[in-house]
């Protein structure tokens, strides 16, 4: 029975653990906007298009 | 029918920001656009490679239709305004934060953080959405802050730099409340899973050193609660028992205290496992409805003051050169050049020959004022025209317009109570005191050790928490529902202060009226050649009037005509001689016009005459807002009314119509007058609404028991007020109110449903049957109870509006 307390004792940790890193988070400001990463996720890197390569395509294109 | 809808289907729209080209399309690149702004900056996109702008969100941009800044932000040039904006600096990178109210959409924040690919001196760019706000990290040897504010205002993205913006370090305190939320949660999980042998009898038959475990484990955990996440109510119950007055914060705490103290009794003699699962659950539930009432709109601001209307800098002239300072540093007897359209921030004397101060900003009064060197100009006035040379009087925060702030009404410390419940809890403390005593005094007198126990549980079971639960959860959703019709109230407190209110003062111009939209039509005939002659003589007039109808008749491009004898007599009107032709253009008194037939309507005239024969004449409107009737009769039926204007009275008789009779209404008003207006109200015993726009309601918005602001654009200046309403929803405020007022029943409602509860725990907790196990039932759920039966109720009742 004296393995409940090792068990108590390892489940008060891990709570503790998530109850610092939610306080660490809050802190950190990671809930002040939550809109704007959601976004910004989505986000893609172009392939950079010169005005001149722009024109070409659209000669082509018509 | 067919064809119509093609055309106007096809109805050119600019390709940036979406608004319908008038006249004058630009074609570029097979693109139209409304003015050259927007085709600016598409062309500066095109030419980075940024136009996934306009796929990312259709017509994302910002219509840049009259956006000139020129050397607006010279100020930025001034290394000490540049300091106090930075966040942070080195020799290599510099970082600044910038307000910019514009930002709307997607496309806004790919921009924004795409910036670097415009300007490479900027190292990176970080939008915060919610808070309207862009953080940029640039290189300050190789860029100004100037260039880039000047870069983002090309964007349409004009950030709002102002003496308020800069010393703000704004405290986020609904993360306090959160995370005090997160310790009280995690502490409660914990103790309630430490309390299950508890609550199924085992103890009995388990080990001893098991239960004395788990007690001390709850004990530790249970100190973070109390003495954490719990201290406000402790430290508020016990200021106001200083002020000897009960709030209601005092039964809570006495609560918490006869749970602690027994529980702690408990523990020790080894008699039981005590409360604590029931405490720290109390204190969760009243920190979640502290949370759901501390909903904040983060992006608007209630409590501007005078800085954020002024400029950061602006500039000193020191032997005609020109230096920008900060406003700050403007001391009597500078030399101040003040450009077109730019606020004055001091009270100063004219040196410039002539100007044309608008002060609509300060007394709501459209008209220009005339001003001859030498004439004192007050601070909150606005030039227009040419830049003008002014010699400072007094020091910024000495000036007239400041000083309102200064007055009594902004000095006022609100605390934020609620009335209602405080003064239940008044009753409420005594009587529980009184029953937990004769309770104990009965068990006394029957023999039972029981006595101090039923005392105990007496205290521990009334505790009000589902009673203080009750209206921050209905203010609450309240609050998200007016906020669902764009009324924003600055906090739950609000709410309760609508109810009793008895008188509302409407300020006229901007609130009843539309600010934006005069139009201004011809009755009459003109030929062209009489429209330019018409034209051209306005344009000698600075007159507010002769400017818009100058403006108005630009759009139809008349032939610039030479003139002769040109004269202005003030307020009246103006006349010349065009090519031998005689033009009067003025106010009725002025061309001796027989106004009989047209009666009181609504809106300016302007009649024109051209050789001595009446041609016809402008009607320049001032456009109430939608469905201004209906609100006025609506809200007369419930409250008294009284219309405020730092107009003059021309219009009176049509107001007088439109508003109950024996309504007051009061013209030529200055914003003393009407602080002084709504204090007099209030010292005959009336609780008295203010609804205003600008800057010169400021104090009586500030005085009144509740202040809402109308703005058309939610994320501009607004000044300090209870709340904010959208312009577009002003036709709504009846039931906006209404819906406010009958919150109250849902409060009630609450407390009957609180009161069944108390009836229960406090019979058990009287006979002494009061178990750990109950406590830890009943006291859960009532607060659900509660919470939810307010939550659904407010909702369901917001539904119809």
């Amino acid at each position: 029975m004296s393995v409940i307390i090792i068990l108590i004792g390892i489940s008060i940790l891990v709570a503790s653990a998530f109850l610092i890193s939610f306080i660490w988070a809050m802190k950190d400001g990671q809930y002040d906007d939550t809109y704007s990463p959601s976004i910004r996720m989505l986000f893609e890197d172009e392939v950079k298009e010169t005005k001149s390569e722009k024109r070409d395509k659209n000669k082509k294109q018509s | 029918m067919t064809e119509e809808l093609i055309k106007t289907q096809e109805k050119t729209v600019c390709y940036h920001c979406g608004d319908p080209c008038d006249s004058d399309v630009i074609r570029f690149e097979e693109k139209d656009f409304c003015c050259h702004g927007c085709k600016t900056v598409f062309q500066i996109l095109d030419e980075n490679g940024l136009c996934n702008y306009y796929h990312l969100d259709e017509s994302a941009g910002i219509s840049l239709k009259s956006k000139d800044f020129g050397d607006k932000y010279s100020f930025l040039d001034n290394v000490q305004i540049v300091d106090q904006l930075l966040e942070f600096k080195n020799e290599k990178f510099q970082k600044v934060t910038l307000t910019i109210p514009s930002i709307h959409c997607s496309s806004c924040i790919w921009l924004l953080e795409n910036l670097h690919k415009i300007q490479e001196e900027i190292n990176s760019s970080r939008v915060n959405f919610a808070k309207k706000e862009i953080s940029l990290i640039y290189n300050g040897d190789r860029i100004s802050l100037r260039k880039i504010v000047e870069l983002l205002s090309t964007l349409g993205y004009e950030p709002q730099i102002t003496l308020k913006s800069k010393d703000q370090a704004a405290p986020n305190k609904s993360n306090t409340v959160i995370i005090k939320l997160g310790v009280a949660g995690f502490c409660f999980g914990n103790i309630m899973l430490l309390s299950f042998p508890e609550y199924f009898g085992i103890e009995a038959s388990s080990d001893e050193t098991f239960i004395f475990l788990f007690n001390w484990l709850n004990l530790l955990l249970v100190l973070p609660v109390i003495f954490y996440s719990g201290l406000d109510y402790i430290t508020s119950a016990f200021k106001s028992i200083q002020q000897k007055y009960l709030n209601i914060d005092v039964p809570i705490t006495l609560g918490i205290f006869a749970l602690f103290v027994q529980s702690l009794y408990e523990i020790f003699t080894k008699t039981g496992a005590g409360y604590l699962d029931s405490l720290s659950g109390l204190i969760f539930f009243l920190l979640i409805g502290k949370w759901f009432q501390s909903k904040t709109y983060e992006n608007l601001a209630f409590n501007r003051d005078y800085k954020s209307y002024f400029p950061l800098g602006i500039i000193k002239l020191v032997n005609d050169e020109r230096i920008p300072i900060p406003i700050k540093e403007a001391q009597k007897g500078d030399q101040l050049l003040i450009r077109n359209k730019e606020l004055i921030p001091v009270d100063c004397l004219l040196i410039s020959e002539n100007a044309d101060i608008d002060y609509s900003f300060v007394t709501g009064e459209a008209t220009l004022e005339k001003k001859k060197s030498g004439d004192t100009l007050y601070a909150g006035g606005k030039q227009i025209g040419g830049s003008i040379i002014v010699l400072v009087e007094e020091e910024v925060s000495q000036s007239k317009l400041v000083k309102l702030w200064n007055q009594d009404a902004f000095q006022q410390n609100e605390s934020v109570s609620f009335h209602f419940v405080d003064n239940i809890s008044r009753y409420f403390t005594p009587t529980i005191l009184v029953i937990a005593a004769i309770s104990s005094i009965y068990w006394m007198l029957a023999g039972s050790d029981l006595a101090v126990k039923v005392f105990a549980s007496v205290l521990i079971v009334a505790c009000p928490c589902a009673l203080a639960l009750a209206s921050p959860f209905t203010y609450g959703s309240v609050l998200r529902v007016l906020g669902r019709s764009s009324m924003y109230l600055k906090n739950a407190s609000v709410v309760e202060k609508i109810m009793p209110l008895q008188h509302i003062v409407f300020d006229k111009t901007g609130t009843l009226t539309n600010k934006e939209n005069t139009g201004i039509r011809f009755s009459g005939e003109l030929t062209e050649k009489e429209k330019a002659m018409v034209w051209s003589c306005l344009g000698n007039s600075t007159h507010i009037l002769s400017v818009k109808i100058y403006d108005y008749l630009s759009q139809s491009h008349p032939e610039l005509m030479k003139i002769n004898e040109f004269e202005e007599k003030e307020g009246k009107g103006i006349q010349g001689k065009i090519g031998g032709h005689d033009v009067k253009i003025g106010s009725a008194s002025f061309l001796n016009v027989d106004t009989s037939e047209q009666l009181h309507h609504i809106g300016t005239k302007v009649f024109v005459k051209i050789n001595g024969q009446l041609k016809g004449y402008f009607t320049i409107d001032q456009q109430f807002r939608s469905e201004l009737t209906a609100v006025i009769s609506n809200l007369s039926k419930k409250y008294s009314l009284s219309l405020l204007s730092g107009d003059n009275d021309d219009q009176k008789k049509s107001w007088e119509e439109l508003f109950p009779p024996k309504t007051e209404l009061l013209f030529n008003q200055s914003p003393e007058d009407k602080l002084n207006y709504i204090r007099s109200l209030q010292n005959s015993g009336m609780s008295v609404m203010m609804v205003g726009d600008g800057l010169n309601d400021a104090g009586a918005l500030k005085q009144a028991n509740v202040g809402i602001a109308i703005t058309d654009d939610i994320a501009t200046f607004t000044p300090s007020s209870d709340g904010i309403l959208a312009g577009s929803n002003f036709n709504r405020l009846p039931e906006l109110l209404k819906f406010a007022n009958d919150s109250k029943k849902v409060v009630i409602g609450a407390f009957g449903i609180s009161f069944l509860y108390n009836l229960v725990g406090l019979s058990l907790a009287v006979t002494g049957n009061l178990e750990p196990v109950y406590a830890a039932i009943l006291m859960p759920l009532s607060s659900i109870t509660v919470v939810g039966f307010t939550t659904i109720a407010v909702n369901l009742m917001g539904r119809k509006i």
